[in-house]
């Protein structure tokens, strides 16, 4: 690889002017890889402005929040002494619920919980329940998992850029990411009907099938899709601006994410090479020939560069599946779990029985637990199963990652200022449904 | 050490690191025709067999995953060691949560989820509480700072109170909360109290009440508040104390 160093000059950062009024110029180095060599530390404060502290009150109806997250802050004049964040706005006790549905009825809310990745999450809770069915889904169906998987994260990664570099004050990505992002969306629509609350697999399967001529055009996206990446990449990764507004922000030493628990790009701009698809892969997803990108400051900005490869590979990944998508059937053949056909269950007296029992009393697993992770767009998405031996689980818990990640937010933004905040909550990536639940 | 980020010697952390080559554990892979019950256990569970004797009471494999069931007095130790001990190093925690089954006569069982990311390895810890003991379990956030809300949505759901955490109020529920826990199975999926009484209550609330006492007294806003606010304020505050 090249090794040519580039500086950028960052005109207007949160450091504010000089003593003759111009705006503070400090150099950033950033080299090819995209590592900034240069780091400035957060401004100090001025001594004889400690005084009262005062509370400020951010959210839960602020758009900067991402949700309905509401922070408490506790300022030293700009300056952040104590972060008391607050969520619980959006809780619906879905794992409440499930214990009252059988498995193939709690998938609708798993779309709900983390909305910008509904098909990761349908796809993350058939793997679980089929786990604790002991059922091994057909080769088609794999491939055709890590599609949805790989497409789901491309959105919700776009959608973070998007918001971020509003919240940051830059709009013209916002508009690029969001017009790639509903390219995959009539993808979606395309094969599930649906865009949002997709509820596409099954326990044992997908919903559907793919539709004819429907590969072309993922294969279409994916020519395309790169170069959006690097028209993003050119606009705001040498910028001074973004990099003024995000270098040195809320870093988190590897020990320090790995001890909060981080998942997801946190952990890995903070150093860790952990990735759920590497260490204990599913899916089928030890033999894509894909990195795990890392970062090495840990901070908003690295995060930043972390999502940004991770497009890059999903599309990667995205491609091999179109190579290696096999024949065969969609759905396991096994009427414990999956409905027969329509046509049969009509016809035949035996597929009719099948139908009638899941329908009405739903399949039953045996009595054991599992806990199935999956690598989510914010991070180590887990969900825990416990049968008794009823069509109905006894606990459904879900480990959400922009939960842990988030818990991490007084640790970060504690010492930076007021408007860095914004900053590093947008790093997070959060999505209150998934936290709150 | 100097491994401090964005210093030019940092070394990443990679996960599997400490996996000799001749390992399986080097090459994962992904799960086909997992037994239901047998199958190998994690190697961590004998480890810990033989440094906890008999406060470990039972060792499951389910689905390919171990179980390791350890007594309540002995859990913060034997995941102490498991996060210290070198041959371990279960530095990652995934997840803290509860289990409370239909039949009612069945113990409650705290569950954690460990990662060791050098070795590649799983374990599921548990203790289980009987019934008509005080619902007391061990605080890991001493060993992962990432405890904090995972311990404190367990007591917010099912009023576990985990002893040696600094800050166990509620996370989900607000704090103000009087119906008790959501997540126990005597807690009906409607809630306790009507939905009248909910709607009452809602509309009741005063949002001053909505910042908790040590929040208002950043602003020295507590002591200008009318009496009766303070009371609730108190009142609210720390539920179950």
């Amino acid at each position: 690889m090249a090794t040519t160093k580039r500086t950028v000059e960052v005109e207007l950062s949160t450091t504010g002017v000089d003593a003759q009024g111009r705006p503070q110029r400090v150099p950033l180095a950033v080299d090819e890889a995209g590592n900034v060599l240069t780091v400035e530390a957060p401004p100090q404060m001025e001594p004889d402005l400690v005084g009262e502290h005062m509370l400020i009150n951010i959210g839960p109806q602020h758009p900067a929040t991402h949700g309905v997250l509401r922070l408490v802050l506790e300022l030293d004049g700009e300056t952040v002494v104590r972060c008391i964040p607050h969520i619980g706005y959006l809780h619906c006790g879905f794992e409440k619920m499930g214990e009252y549905r059988q498995y193939n009825q709690i998938i609708p809310y798993t779309d709900r919980e983390d909305y910008l990745n509904s098909p990761g999450n349908n796809v993350a809770f058939a793997l679980g329940a089929e786990r604790l069915f002991g059922i091994d889904i057909t080769e088609r169906c794999k491939v055709l998992r890590v599609m949805l998987c790989e497409m789901s994260r491309i959105i919700s990664h776009l959608v973070w850029l998007g918001t971020t570099c509003i919240d940051i004050g830059a709009y013209t990505p916002f508009l690029w990411a969001f017009q790639q992002r509903e390219k995959i969306y009539e993808l979606f629509e395309a094969w599930i009907g649906a865009r949002l609350t997709t509820t596409f697999t099954r326990v044992g399967g997908m919903g559907a099938d793919i539709p004819d001529g429907w590969l072309e055009g993922l294969t279409a996206f994916t020519r395309n899709f790169p170069k959006v990446v690097e028209e993003i990449d050119r606009v705001i990764t040498r910028n001074g601006i973004w990099a003024g507004r995000t270098v040195a922000l809320g870093v988190m030493s590897p020990e320090e994410a790995v001890n909060y628990g981080l998942s997801g790009p946190m952990v890995r701009a903070s150093g860790v090479a952990y990735d759920v698809r590497k260490d204990f892969p599913y899916l089928d997803y030890e033999t894509y020939d894909f990195d795990v990108p890392v970062g090495t400051n840990g901070d908003v900005y690295d995060r930043f560069l972390v999502r940004m490869e991770e497009l890059r590979q999903s599309t990667r990944i995205i491609e091999q599946a179109i190579k290696r998508l096999p024949d065969g059937p969609v759905n396991v053949d096994d009427h414990r779990v999956v409905l027969p056909p329509k046509s049969k269950a009509t016809s035949d007296m035996e597929s009719m029985i099948h139908h009638f029992k899941q329908v009405m009393e739903g399949p039953r697993p045996p009595i054991g637990e599992c806990y199935v992770a999956v690598e989510s767009p914010k991070g180590e998405k887990g969900y825990y199963m416990v049968s008794d031996g009823s069509p109905k689980p006894v606990r459904w818990r879900i480990r959400p990652p922009s939960f842990v990640n988030l818990s991490a937010i007084p640790r970060m933004v504690e010492g930076h200022l007021l408007s860095d905040v914004i900053a590093i909550n947008a790093s997070i990536d959060i999505v209150m449904g998934e936290i709150d639940r | 050490m100097s491994n401090d980020p964005g210093s030019p010697t940092f070394t990443p952390v990679v996960a599997g690191s400490a996996i000799a080559s001749g390992d399986a554990a080097a090459s994962p892979a992904s799960r086909v025709n997992v037994a239901h019950r047998g199958g190998e256990a994690n190697q961590s569970a004998d480890a810990l067999k033989q440094t906890f004797g008999a406060a470990v009471r039972r060792v499951d494999v389910v689905w390919g995953e171990t179980t390791v069931y350890i007594e309540l007095a002995r859990v913060h130790d034997a995941i102490k060691w498991l996060h210290d001990d070198a041959s371990q190093r279960y530095d990652y925690l995934s997840d803290v949560t509860a289990v409370e089954f239909r039949d009612l006569e069945q113990p409650i069982e705290v569950v954690w989820h460990l990662r060791s990311l050098p070795y590649r390895r799983f374990i599921r810890i548990k203790a289980q509480i009987e019934k008509g003991q005080k619902l007391e379990a061990p605080s890991v956030w001493d060993i992962y700072r990432g405890a904090d809300w995972l311990e404190r949505e367990c007591y917010d759901m099912f009023g576990i109170r985990f002893v040696g955490h600094p800050d166990l109020r509620r996370l989900l529920m607000w704090e103000q909360y009087k119906e008790g826990y959501p997540l126990r199975k005597d807690f009906p999926a409607r809630g306790r109290f009507s939905r009248s009484e909910q709607l009452r209550q809602a509309l009741a609330a005063n949002p001053e009440a909505r910042y908790s006492k040590d929040e208002l007294s950043i602003a020295d806003a507590f002591e200008d508040l009318p009496e009766d606010m303070k009371r609730r304020l108190r009142s609210g505050e720390r539920v179950g104390e």
